[in-house]
Order: structure tokens, then C-alpha cells, then sequence
């Protein structure tokens, strides 16, 4: 950051002071950018030979000169420098100024680091506001030795397998046939209607476990002598009628 | 001193509990039957009551929801009673990068490079490490190299809504510029014109 080096470049550079300097630029456009600002230069109009050759003595005061970024910006320069000194030739119209793409960089650089700024900002003044639940970052504890003996570890073996369930081949499961329940069901309806048609005492979607327990229901009271059942031709519906009074006292 | 109504009671019981932005969305479905536009008259009633009447906390629209914080006054109270750990700040390289890929995205590691002009995969993998950016995507490009994109942790850690509240000037034109295609055309032409002299 270009604000950690208040003290001249050049001066830094003559004093030795560079080591504080070292990490303070994120970049070789930082840098440049830095030396323009510090020899107040309008952008559009670099001096590239005198700024070439303050990067390239930046480079070396800085300790910078293993970074291959920097070597790259400074071999940039080093050619725009070159390319300004060769005279030139043919139209003035067709002249397109070598220094056109470096600027454009610089710019465009120059606002990614003034948004960068205003982002600081933002994140500083977000960060002083504070929401629920917040948990500070847990300590670095290191991890506990690890040390057990042959009996522990059997001991645990044998936990695990116990605890592994033995595989189920095959199970008899009940039906749970519910005769009261149809029974009840039968006397009811018995008790509104003369007569109905069987089928009403199953509902929507009857399940096979529902039609036997309606069947057996029917059968068992059928055999009280409560009710009677008729069909009126083979498999036609079944007619569940009320037993005639005298036989159902007869049987009480 | 306002009392509040039972919209704006409800409201502020769900927002006191949770420890992120809830949306307008998951606050609607609190109060189903109640009117359109009704939860956000109440949640402005509450944001008044707490502006208005001595309230350390206020209302704040984040990463596209609402929640409680407290107010930036008592930063050091909260920070000592909790003691709690600041979050390193980003460095300015990062900050540098982070700044390309929320105006640029999606982006590839090249063109932040080539904006910054320097080696970035470090401060990139950084980001990603923070929650601040993520990967969205494959270029079309040769190698089809991992484009970026930042995060819903990205808003919430500059406190801002949405990406369209992103500071933009008209000072910004060169960083909003789309991507360009073949950044090194003119600097290639004018090399081979050196050469031909």
C-alpha cells in the first residue's frame, strides 16, 4: 500500500531504508503508479524513459528483483522507452501512442485500488456492527495423545460388535383381523336399515385384513341369528337383513 | 413511547432469534394471512421504534434480508463483554482482487491478474478460504479455466444488500468495462512495428 511509504521512493532508495518498503506495494502497477504520483505526472503523458528507469532502480533498492512480475513491467517499459526514441516514420495520422496501453492500465488499475479502499471502508464499518449469536473463534487446542492398551481395545472391539444386530431372514407377521370392530359396525347399520347391501359396511379402499373381518363379522352374527344373509343370484351382492323379531326373541 | 402492534411483535421475535438475514420471503411465512405489503409496513414500525426510541439496535437490510445489530457506538462494549476476536482485515492485495471479481464477475484468475499485474493465485485462494468468493463457473476459453464469483458472505461482510449497491461512479468507467477479449493486441502491434525498424 502505497500509504505505508510516505518517505520518497528515491530517498528510500539513497537511505537503505527500502526493508519497511518491501511488502508495501501489492504489485509492479502499484509501484508505477506510486512513482507517478510521487514525481506529480499526468497519467497520459509518462515521461517513459525517466520512469523506467526510477522503476528498474526501485526494483533493485527494493529487493524486489526476484518477483517475475516486476522484471516483466520493468522489460514493458524498458521496450516503451525503446520504441519512443526510434524516430518515426511514414503518416502522423497513423502514429498510435506506444504509451496508449500502459495507460489505460494504469488507469483502470488506479480504480480497482480506489474501490478496493472503499471497501476497507465498508468492511470496517460493517464489522462494528454486531448481530446475534456471534461465537468467538474457538482456541487452538492441540490434540490429545492418543494412548490405550491391548485389553481396552478388545474391550471396545467387542462394544462394536455387539452392537452390530444379527440379520433378520424372515418374520410372521399377525393380520390383525378386527371382527369386533365389523360387528359393531353391522349392528349399526342393522339397526338404521331393514336391509343393505354388504358392501357398505366396507369403506373407500378396503383392505384385504377390512373384507375378512367384515366377512367373519357377518358369519358370526349371522349364526347369532341377529341377521340374515341373502343372495339373490350366484355371485350377486350379498343382502344384509334384519333376522325376524319372533326368532330373535326366540334365540334371547 | 410506541407500543408495538402484534405484526411487528412477531417480526421482532424472529429477527432477535436468528443469527443471519432473514428474508422478506421467510418472514412473510410467518404470518400467512396477513396482507400484501402488510410485514413490510410492520417491519418499518419496527425499524422506526428502534430508531426513534433509544434503542441500541437497529434494522438493517444485508445480503437481501433483514436482521437485529447493534449499533456501531457500542462496538468496543460488545467486543469486551464478549471477548471477542476481531477478523483479521483483508489486505490490500486481496481487497485489490476481491474488488475486480465483484465488478467484473464472472472472472478468470487471468484477467484479474492482468488487471492487477501481478501473480494472484495466493490472495484468490485466500478469498475462497474467508467465504468471500466461489467458484461459478468454467470459461468457454482455452483450458476452460474456474471463473469466480463473490458470495451472499461477501455482502453481509460489507454490509451491503445487493451487488447493484456496489459504490459505482462515473469515475469507474475503465474498471466496469467488460471483459476484453485480447488484452495484448495493441502491445503485440506495436512490438512487431519496433521490429520492422
Amino acid at each position: 500500500m502505497t500509504s505505508a511509504t510516505p518517505a520518497r521512493t528515491s530517498e528510500l532508495i539513497e537511505s537503505g531504508g527500502f526493508v519497511v518498503a518491501l511488502d508495501g506495494f501489492t504489485g509492479p502497477l502499484d509501484l508505477l503508479l506510486h512513482l507517478v504520483r510521487e514525481e506529480r505526472i499526468d497519467i497520459a503523458d509518462i515521461p517513459v524513459a525517466r520512469i523506467a528507469d526510477q522503476f528498474l532502480a526501485a526494483v533493485h533498492a527494493l529487493g524486489l528483483n526476484q518477483a517475475a512480475d516486476y522484471l516483466e513491467m520493468a522489460g514493458r517499459l524498458i521496450r516503451l522507452k525503446v520504441q519512443l526514441l526510434l524516430p518515426r516514420h511514414g503518416d502522423d495520422e497513423d502514429w498510435v501512442d506506444p504509451r496508449a496501453e500502459l495507460v489505460r492500465r494504469l488507469l483502470e488499475y488506479q480504480q480497482i485500488k480506489e474501490i478496493a479502499r472503499e471497501f476497507a471502508r465498508l468492511a470496517e464499518r460493517r464489522s462494528q456492527r454486531h448481530g446475534r449469536g456471534y461465537l468467538p473463534p474457538p482456541p487452538d487446542l492441540p490434540p490429545l495423545p492418543l494412548s490405550i492398551d491391548l485389553l481396552e481395545l478388545l474391550l471396545a472391539v467387542e462394544r462394536v460388535v455387539t452392537a452390530i444386530p444379527s440379520p433378520v431372514l424372515h418374520r410372521v407377521i399377525t393380520r390383525p383381523l378386527d371382527v369386533d370392530g365389523a360387528v359393531r359396525r353391522i349392528e349399526a347399520l342393522l339397526a338404521e336399515h331393514e336391509e343393505f347391501d354388504w358392501r357398505r359396511l366396507l369403506g373407500n379402499r378396503p383392505s384385504i385384513v377390512d373384507v375378512l373381518s367384515a366377512l367373519l363379522a357377518l358369519l358370526e352374527l349371522a349364526r347369532r341369528g341377529i341377521c340374515r344373509v341373502r343372495q339373490a343370484t350366484p355371485f350377486d351382492s350379498l343382502v344384509v337383513a334384519r333376522e325376524l323379531a319372533e326368532s330373535a326373541l326366540a334365540t334371547a | 413511547m410506541s407500543s408495538l402492534n402484534p405484526l411487528s411483535q412477531l417480526l421482532e421475535a424472529a429477527l432477535f432469534a436468528a443469527n443471519r438475514p432473514l428474508t422478506l420471503d421467510e418472514l412473510e411465512n410467518l404470518e400467512p394471512d396477513a396482507p400484501a405489503g402488510e410485514v413490510r409496513t410492520a417491519l418499518d414500525q419496527l425499524r422506526e421504534h428502534y430508531d426513534f426510541d433509544g434503542h441500541a439496535v437497529e434494522i438493517v437490510e444485508l445480503a437481501g434480508g433483514y436482521q437485529i445489530l447493534t449499533r456501531a457506538t457500542f462496538a468496543a462494549a460488545v467486543e469486551r463483554a464478549q471477548a471477542m476476536q476481531r477478523q483479521p482485515r483483508l489486505s490490500p492485495a486481496t481487497l485489490e482482487s476481491l474488488a475486480t471479481i465483484a465488478y467484473r464477475q464472472p472472472v478468470g484468475r487471468a484477467e484479474i491478474e492482468e488487471i492487477r499485474g501481478v501473480n494472484s493465485g495466493g490472495v484468490l485462494r485466500t478469498l475462497q478460504e474467508r467465504g468471500l468468493i466461489e467458484v461459478v463457473g468454467r470459461s468457454e476459453g482455452l483450458g476452460r479455466p474456474l471463473l469466480y464469483g463473490t458470495t451472499p458472505l461477501f455482502l453481509e461482510t460489507l454490509g451491503l444488500n445487493d451487488l447493484v449497491d456496489l459504490p459505482r461512479s462515473e469515475e469507474l468507467t475503465i474498471a466496469l468495462q467488460p471483459h476484453r477479449v485480447e488484452p495484448d493486441v495493441g502491445d503485440d502491434s506495436a512490438l512487431a512495428s519496433v521490429e520492422e525498424a
